[in-house]
């Protein structure tokens, strides 16, 4: 009978956390089908602020945003995905000690707060004498994206066994297509769950972006809503446009994790089938 | 030409673009913080930047408030974050890796529309917005950043130690006490880091909760980096957040792995 009552009480505590958590998200969301100004006030179902993002008055400025966001997060997950994953290979083949250094390393952008590495980058374009703009941007989710995807990649690596690669250079496979053949099909996984991280990570940014993108009026989709919420009250469309990145981001975080899920599910048949065959 | 080729053909060198990407874009640019932080404008070299942050009460003053408020901030996520992540690392309430995942999606939607949000919920209960509204909307923030580690941590114990403790006698408060919460402990030391560090250099976040009255160091920053006349005395401020972060880190021992918000 106690453990019955514990189970509630813990139930409870985990779905009314869960509510106050989800409450402010679903807000949004659903007055993003009203035309209101003053949230709370239903004014009746409509999908006017969705169409506004496309034709309104303000589209203009919010459709750059987007095209920004996009363009800039595609170049810098490429970009990082490629880095980062050669990187990683190199990385697992050094000595100990280097390795090490390369992690540490690694693993700064990572500990840091964004303001930092904004800060800090900012420093960098400034003492450089760049103009700001795209390029630094995309430089700057470069530097802070490579790392995830570094570590997405290691973990394929050490998993994978170091003979095949030995073993196609002895039957006469050039290193290139050693890595072409054998390697790069090993760790895919990781390299495919490192570029819709480091894509993710770069619609995400804010902090980063804000330092970095000059004053030439280059605005992504968060340091638009953030000069927009400035001036305060929101603009009403920015309600469905944030309700729009929600469910993206909502939809790639799911696929990365029922890959990660099937592909846990795959190893461990493998692992049964070759526990079997011996 | 051919040099070039066979040292790259050698796996370990593929690392070294990485390596040079690395100093020329995370060290070099920490490394400027320090080097504009003792500049003045015409580039010689000063202390003044510090001794003014000393001696003016206003970026000192915010200074304090501001790791005030993450040290708060910090603490209510603990106390909320705490029983949440044992209660779904337990597989006597929880067996649902779904109910994990919503926990940590949060972690990844834009903290802004995050605290966008929060604002809406103000606005339609009719809260006043102002600290209290901040320190909600900072835990609110915050809290899935302690729970995943303290959760991570918890899920790596040796089920075998709860099974003995259990085997021997021990009441469930007292398997909690005597092994679990020690075992845990390196889980809420991650988590500490993952939400002081973010909550002392915030800056939007604050503007938007108090309608621009409550500034944080983060703000304070923001401002006198961005122009060009008091870039210096911005960098010296990053240089004394950029300190308590390394002290901070030292003193919790971060380690990545616990840290990354990878996958579930």
């Amino acid at each position: 009978m106690k453990v019955k009552f514990d189970r509630i009480i813990a139930k409870g505590y985990l779905w009314l956390l869960l509510l106050v958590l989800y409450t402010p998200i679903i807000i949004i969301a659903i007055f993003s089908f009203t035309e209101t100004k003053v949230l709370g006030n239903w004014t009746g179902f409509s999908l006017n602020l969705y169409k506004n993002i496309f034709v309104g008055d303000a589209s203009g400025s919010m459709l750059s945003a987007i095209k920004n966001t996009l363009i800039i997060a595609i170049i810098a997950a490429i970009v990082s995905t490629v880095l980062g994953s050669f990187s990683a290979i190199g990385i697992y083949n050094l000595k100990n000690r280097h390795r090490k250094a390369i992690t540490f390393l690694n693993s700064i952008p990572m500990i840091n707060p964004d303001i930092i590495t904004g800060i800090s980058l900012f420093l960098l374009f400034v003492w450089l004498g760049v103009s700001q703009g795209y390029t630094t941007v995309i430089l700057a989710h470069i530097s802070f994206c490579t790392p995830y995807v570094v570590l997405s990649v290691m973990p394929r690596l050490t998993g994978m066994n170091q003979n095949i690669y030995e073993a196609a250079l002895d039957l006469g496979a050039t290193p290139f297509q050693a890595l072409t053949k054998v390697i790069i099909p090993e760790i895919k996984p990781g390299i495919v769950s490192g570029f819709i991280l480091s894509f993710t990570l770069s619609i995400d940014d804010f902090a980063v972006s804000l330092f970095t993108k000059g004053n030439i009026g280059l605005e992504t989709l968060s340091t638009y809503i953030y000069s927009d919420a400035r001036k305060g009250g929101l603009t009403p469309e920015l309600r469905a446009l944030s309700t729009l990145v929600f469910v993206v981001v909502l939809a790639l975080l799911l696929v990365i994790n029922l890959r990660a899920e099937r592909q846990a599910k795959r190893e461990q048949e493998r692992a049964a089938v070759l526990k079997i065959k011996k | 030409m051919n040099k070039f080729v066979r040292y790259f053909s050698k796996r370990s060198s593929w690392s070294l673009p990485y390596f040079i990407f690395l100093l020329l874009f995370v060290v070099l640019p920490l490394l400027l913080i320090v080097f504009y932080a003792f500049r003045d404008n015409q580039g010689h070299f000063t202390v003044d930047n510090f001794v003014k942050f000393v001696q003016q009460k206003e970026a000192l003053n915010t200074f304090i408030y501001s790791v005030g408020i993450a040290i708060v901030t910090t603490l209510l996520c603990i106390l909320f974050g705490y029983p949440a992540a044992y209660i779904l690392s337990n597989s006597d309430f929880n067996k649902s890796k779904t109910t994990v995942m919503l926990f940590i999606l949060p972690m990844w939607v834009n903290f802004l529309i995050r605290t966008l949000a929060t604002v809406t919920l103000f606005d339609i209960t009719g809260l006043p917005l102002g600290q209290g509204a901040l320190m909600f909307g900072l835990t609110y923030d915050f809290l899935p950043f302690m729970i995943y580690p303290i959760y991570n941590t918890m899920m790596k114990i040796d089920k075998s130690l709860i099974e003995a403790a259990q085997d021997l006698g021990a009441s469930r408060a007292k398997v909690f006490t005597k092994v679990i919460f020690p075992l845990s402990l390196p889980g809420v030391l991650s988590g500490v880091l993952m939400v002081f560090l973010p909550t002392i250099s915030t800056f939007a976040i604050s503007e938007l909760l108090t309608m621009n009255d409550i500034q944080l160091f983060g703000s304070v920053i923001q401002t006198y980096i961005m122009q060009s006349d008091t870039m210096n005395y911005g960098a010296a401020l990053s240089l004394i957040m950029l300190l308590i972060i390394g002290i901070t880190s030292l003193f919790t021992g971060g380690d990545a792995e616990n840290e990354s918000p990878g996958l579930i």
